[in-house]
């Protein structure tokens, strides 16, 4: 059953007759006859946790806006860059206004003032789709004035960004929508406070999937939600599967699936027959990757069961690597995505990114030393728990878990001796 | 030519003045419009939104400067922006990418000759299940291969030679 990917079974269902015969705005209803706090409650009670990659509770995030403040905002998280990710384009394409709906009982919930969605400027043409639907919304009277004649108003914008990986971070998100770099602020304050949210005002940051979630449980009840998936890890997840499958793709299955399934099943199994499954990154460019063994395959692909892998779901971008993939080309490649995307603000990212692609380079090239391997994952190691945001640590896992679990793929590519050494 | 004063931006440029509490959470649709006015972000279009915005240049500029979709310089009629990360490189982007550039005879973020393609690589653009792929103009084009890409090529040419519309 699809809670999120409902274009896949139901025709038409971003048009927006389609999407009331189905349902639709029921959830948003129910929560206008409810207290504020009551739908946090609910949500509280689903058990759903951000879908963008850090898991926390939705609910508990909510009830962190102070409910006295005068002015509050929701802005929506549809920066959706991380490498191998791409769930959020597919709901916001094919089923737009659940994704609306839920970004206005969240907003209802907090008594947000606006909700502002934040789209990377690639998805050009989803913002033109999503700005078309926000007007007949507004002329439904769903969107703006007294919605739905329950004397709650709320605005609903879109705001395109201009390629820049860094502002899916919501700081930064916050920074660039207030027309400032888009760059990681200091925290606290948080953005859930005041004085640390867009326009220092108390603010909720909800990413695309994790928001489209909540008409289902307004509309289903937390329970129905509840039941889907793991105790740790409610409702469905929806796995981006890329690289060497047969049938790359988004797969919306309940968070208790194994890998196996996701990937033999739904995936197809390996892209070329008479080539094994030699690794995946689980959770994009970002998180630690994982040789593929019977022990990972077997997994759930749950928050609780990939930690005891030694990685994590995150956005749940599984990119699948073959047994002819070298694991040095890989940690390049993501090296070259976060040197590109590191900010500049902090300066164990800004330089470390940068010599790593160095010295990564060297070790393709085959100018490289032993000494090279150790000293690109020493830098990597220095670049963990030294940033203000995130950027810094998912840079440095493509280095530390591919030498960890793939050391014959750098030591095939540099001289038995240390010429260059230090 | 200009933005300002220019009645085909002019209920846009007050679109988003009005849908922000400060002016400057504009900076970034106004950039856009410059774009579209000039073909790129050139010096006149940042003192415009500086002047709209009650920003200095230097202000707009490092805005400009910063995100990857702003251009700072003039390109082809055509811009195409190749994905080459990781799950499309998995999939052939970086021999699609090399192949394009060959057809076209143009070097990484060069332009041809007659001013009608401009070819770069760039990082991840969510379509990673539909690689290789490219964004022509900000607009996805995917599952691509030699034979489509040379069609396309074909009928943005075609394209290109129609008198202007409107």
């Amino acid at each position: 059953m699809h809670i999120l990917l409902r274009g896949r079974e139901i025709n038409n269902i971003d048009k927006l007759e389609v999407y009331d015969k189905y349902g639709g705005f029921e959830g948003l209803k129910k929560s206008l006859s409810m207290k504020p706090s009551e739908v946090i409650d609910q949500m509280k009670a689903s058990g759903l946790r951000g879908r963008g990659g850090a898991g926390f509770p939705t609910g508990v995030k909510w009830s962190f806006i102070p409910q006295h403040e005068p002015v509050k905002y929701v802005t929506v998280n549809a920066d959706e860059s991380e490498t191998g990710t791409f769930k959020d384009r597919e709901i916001m394409e094919k089923n737009p206004y659940q994704l609306i709906e839920g970004s206005l009982i969240c907003a209802y919930a907090i008594q947000a003032k606006a909700v502002y969605i934040y789209l990377r400027g690639e998805f050009w043409d989803i913002g033109t789709q999503l700005d078309d639907c926000i007007e007949q919304l507004r002329d439904k009277g769903y969107v703006g004035k007294n919605i739905m004649g329950s004397g709650y108003d709320c605005e609903v914008y879109t705001h395109l960004g201009a390629g820049a990986y860094i502002c899916g971070e919501e700081s930064a998100l916050l920074n660039s929508l207030e027309g400032y770099l888009g760059q990681p602020r200091v925290r606290p304050p948080f953005p859930a406070q005041k004085g640390g949210g867009l326009y220092k005002e108390a603010t909720v940051v909800n990413n695309v999937e994790t928001l489209a979630n909540c008409p289902f449980i307004m509309r289903e009840g937390a329970e129905a939600f509840k039941a889907i998936g793991t105790e740790q890890s409610a409702g469905n997840k929806v796995y981006c599967v890329s690289g060497h499958v047969k049938k790359p793709g988004n797969y919306e299955l309940p968070m208790s699936t194994t890998f196996r399934e996701l990937l033999y099943d739904h995936g197809g199994g390996p892209l070329y027959d008479d080539r094994a499954f030699k690794a995946m990154l689980p959770s994009g460019g970002s998180g630690p990757i994982v040789p593929l063994t019977d022990e990972v395959l077997d997994t759930p692909m749950s928050y609780e069961h990939c930690a005891n892998i030694g990685t994590i779901i995150g956005s749940a971008s599984i990119i699948v690597m073959d047994e002819s993939v070298d694991m040095t080309w890989v940690a390049s490649k993501v090296t070259k995505f976060f040197e590109h995307e590191s900010c500049g603000k902090c300066t164990p990212c800004r330089e470390g990114t940068y010599w790593l692609d160095k010295v990564i380079d060297r070790i393709l090239d085959g100018r490289g030393t032993p000494d090279d391997v150790k000293r690109i994952a020493d830098v990597a190691e220095n670049m963990q728990g030294t940033t203000l945001c995130a950027l810094g640590d998912f840079a440095a896992n493509p280095i530390i878990h591919t030498i960890k679990h793939f050391p014959d793929d750098f030591a095939q590519h540099v001289q038995a001796t240390s010429a260059g050494g230090d | 030519m200009a933005i300002i004063g220019n009645p085909k931006y002019q209920d846009r440029i007050q679109h988003h003045l009005a849908k922000y509490e400060t002016k400057r959470s504009a900076v970034m649709p106004l950039l856009y419009l410059v774009q579209e006015e000039y073909g790129w972000v050139n010096q006149q279009g940042i003192e415009e939104v500086a002047q709209i915005l009650d920003l200095d240049p230097t202000q707009v500029k490092s805005i400009a400067g910063f995100y990857t979709m702003y251009s700072e310089k003039p390109k082809g009629k055509y811009w195409l922006q190749v994905c080459t990360d990781l799950p499309c490189a998995l999939r052939g982007a970086d021999e699609f990418h090399a192949w394009l550039k060959d057809e076209l005879g143009v070097e990484e973020g060069g332009t041809t000759d007659d001013g009608m393609f401009t070819v770069e690589h760039v990082m991840c653009l969510a379509a990673c299940d539909k690689a290789p792929m490219l964004q022509c103009n900000f607009h996805y084009v995917e599952n691509l291969g030699q034979e489509k890409m040379r069609e396309l090529l074909a009928q943005w040419r075609e394209d290109a030679a129609q008198p202007a519309k409107g």
